[in-house]
């Protein structure tokens, strides 16, 4: 039986195609503006890939913040069940999930069985979320895929004093006038979302095993200094940012 | 090149009516923000001159820039014969001429009531960077506060950005809201950077500027009223800042408060460093130095 | 005077209120809070005042929700440590 998990994001849409437990096949396009159009382009990008069609899927269920958009999904899931299906599935043995999405950010405690314990939610501010980061690459004029390798080379720390995403983009622009070398801001960037992202993991209790999904997961630069602020072990799965759809699909398998 | 329409307009202005030979206690207040500095100059009780000029980058000179451009056009004024200067904002500790750096809430609050008259009660200030909600007594003194710097929602900042999204001119963005037939449900977003991809998608779908205009004016009129309804609205009621000379954020304001905001009679930015050149005056007459 | 430290932002409101009137600088919410969340010393808004005061660091008054996280969990909360310290009651959150 072949079920199917969508996660509508902010920013992307994924698609994540599931036979006994496993991913037969996934797909991730960019959400736009128009989410319908955009979801009914993800679904033939997929078919095209994988040879599946849309009508041989059995059931599907929706997650992310355009979920109700969902035309063809039965019931949907909110991120934070998503998220929690899905990390438990891919590593048994973890109990606390951070979630960093293009526009939220969720820490999640669950036990064993997958129930969750606690959670909560960083959303509607953009400091917390990859929106911060994407502004600032922007703003030292570093694309998202450079952003994270430069981070890493380097020589010191520095706090950022802005807050905001907005100001802390006038914040670099001054840095960058001023020939602050570019490592150095790219780390900064990242320890600053970090410093966040670690204190609402604190609210919740961070148990381990700790891993981290969403499409942020895949920045380099983010998931260091994550690592370093938490001062704790984080599992990194491959395709972070299909663990949510993954467990959606999940779901709809009645896992 | 690019137009920019973050740039809003410079002044400056001397008194006509006054002479400051004639005077007795000449002080001066700098007010030095990220965006914009302002500085005055008091003569006895009377404002003799101001500037009000953007801070740009060069933040650590803008103190002397400002005061100087102040000082020009004054019957030959100058810093010297100032007998006391206070410095404030957020490069307060910038103004290297300063005897004395004062916060900016306290400025703001004695600025206001100068410009207001005592009966003024809440003060509410928005400028480039922050936003602050005052509560003050008749003579000027701060009795509850708050100030938000964190955020760019409620500040000018915020209005850049969406100046900038649309092409329109900062110092036109107010009158520009104003011209829609029905009032739009305000964006989605208090946070400027969602509510510019929002904005972003509602451009697309065909609204025209001014739509967009007032939508993000009216989230950020009730982002505001929130701060204010946290300490409470009082009358009277006054708004200093830059965007205090924003129309379509002021009428939305009052509007949701059901208050009218007193009508002022000076530049609403002078506020900071009108309260600082009041506080150097005060600091005189007290024997302090 | 009525002090709030802290911020709106898109997330909700995170407010540290300070009564200074009834603030006599005595440093117990200094001490107990374990985010180094307050400092005593001259008044930073009122000019005129010459007691020392309480009030929010300024390392931490723009990340307030942060800073106090560690003392307000999802579930369980516990009474807050600078509440409970302070003799006279000066001290209150809004979050």
């Amino acid at each position: 039986m072949l079920t199917a998990g969508i996660d509508i994001g902010a920013k992307t849409i994924k698609i994540v195609i599931v036979e006994d437990g496993t991913i037969k096949a996934r797909n991730k396009t960019l959400a736009g503006y128009q989410v319908k159009e955009s979801l009914e382009k993800a679904w033939a990008d997929l078919e095209a890939k994988s040879g599946i069609r849309p009508e041989t899927i059995e059931k599907i269920v929706a997650t992310g913040a355009g979920r109700k958009e969902a035309a063809k999904a039965a019931e949907d899931l909110t991120d934070v069940s998503a998220a929690a299906k899905g990390a438990l599935a891919l590593d048994s043995s973890v109990r606390t999930v951070i979630d960093v999405g293009a526009e939220a950010s969720r820490a999640i405690r669950i036990g064993p069985a997958g129930r969750v314990l606690d959670f909560a939610i960083n959303e509607k501010c953009a400091a917390g979320t990859g929106a911060f980061i994407e502004a600032m690459a922007r703003a030292i004029e570093v694309t998202i895929e450079e952003l994270g390798a430069l981070s890493l080379r380097s020589t010191q720390s520095m706090a950022m004093n802005a807050q905001c995403a907005v100001f802390a983009e006038s914040e670099l622009v001054t840095l960058v006038h001023s020939k602050t070398p570019k490592p150095d801001m790219a780390r900064a960037i990242h320890d600053a979302i970090a410093d966040r992202i670690v204190s609402m993991v604190r609210r919740v209790g961070s148990e381990p095993n700790v891993m981290l999904v969403g499409g942020v997961a895949l920045n380099i630069g983010f998931v260091t200094s994550l690592k370093r602020e938490l001062e704790a072990r984080v599992i990194v799965p491959e395709g972070p940012e299909y663990v949510g759809a993954f467990g959606a699909a999940l779901v709809a398998a009645g896992n | 090149m690019p137009e920019a329409y973050w740039r809003w307009t410079e002044s400056r202005w001397t008194n006509p009516d006054l002479r400051w030979m004639d005077g007795g206690i000449v002080t001066a207040g700098v007010d030095v923000g990220s965006v914009s500095s302002q500085a005055v100059i008091l003569v006895d009780n009377e404002i003799f001159a101001y500037a009000n000029t953007r801070t740009g980058s060069d933040s650590p000179n803008s103190a002397i820039n400002v005061m100087n451009w102040a000082l020009e056009d004054t019957d030959g004024l100058t810093l010297e014969k100032i007998q006391y200067s206070v410095g404030t904002g957020y490069g307060r500790v910038n103004v290297p001429f300063a005897q004395r750096a004062i916060t900016e809430i306290a400025c703001h609050a004695l600025g206001a009531n100068f410009m207001y008259g005592p009966t003024i009660r809440t003060v509410l200030d928005m400028g480039g960077q922050d936003c602050k909600a005052i509560h003050c007594d008749e003579k000027g003194k701060v009795t509850n506060f708050l100030m938000n710097d964190k955020c760019a929602a409620g500040t000018g900042r915020g209005m850049e950005v969406f100046a900038d999204l649309l092409g329109v001119s900062i110092n036109e963005v107010g009158e520009l809201s104003l011209q829609v037939d029905e009032e739009p449900p305000p964006v989605s977003s208090t946070c400027v950077v969602f509510a510019k991809s929002e904005a972003s998608g509602l451009l697309r779908e065909g609204w025209p500027r001014e739509k967009v205009l007032a939508a993000y004016s009216s989230a950020m009129a009730h982002r505001v009223v929130s701060l204010l309804e946290r300490i409470g609205m009082e009358e009277d009621f006054g708004i200093t800042g830059g965007i205090a000379k924003n129309k379509g954020v002021v009428q939305r304001l009052e509007s949701r408060l059901g208050v009218q905001a007193l009508e002022p009679r000076y530049d609403t930015q002078i506020a900071g460093a009108l309260g600082a050149a009041l506080f150097a005056k005060s600091l005189i007459e007290k024997g302090k130095k | 005077m009525i002090a709030n430290y802290g911020y709106k932002d898109g997330s909700g409101e995170f407010f540290i209120t300070i009564d200074t009137d009834q603030c006599d600088g005595c440093g117990a919410c200094a001490e107990a809070c374990p985010a180094d969340c307050f400092e005593v010393g001259e008044d930073p808004i009122d000019p005129l005042r010459d007691e020392p005061v309480a009030f929010v660091s300024e390392a931490v008054r723009k990340k307030i929700k942060y800073a106090c996280g560690a003392c307000k969990p999802v579930t369980d909360r516990p009474p807050l440590p600078c509440v409970q310290a302070c003799p006279r009651g000066v001290i209150s959150h809004s979050w």
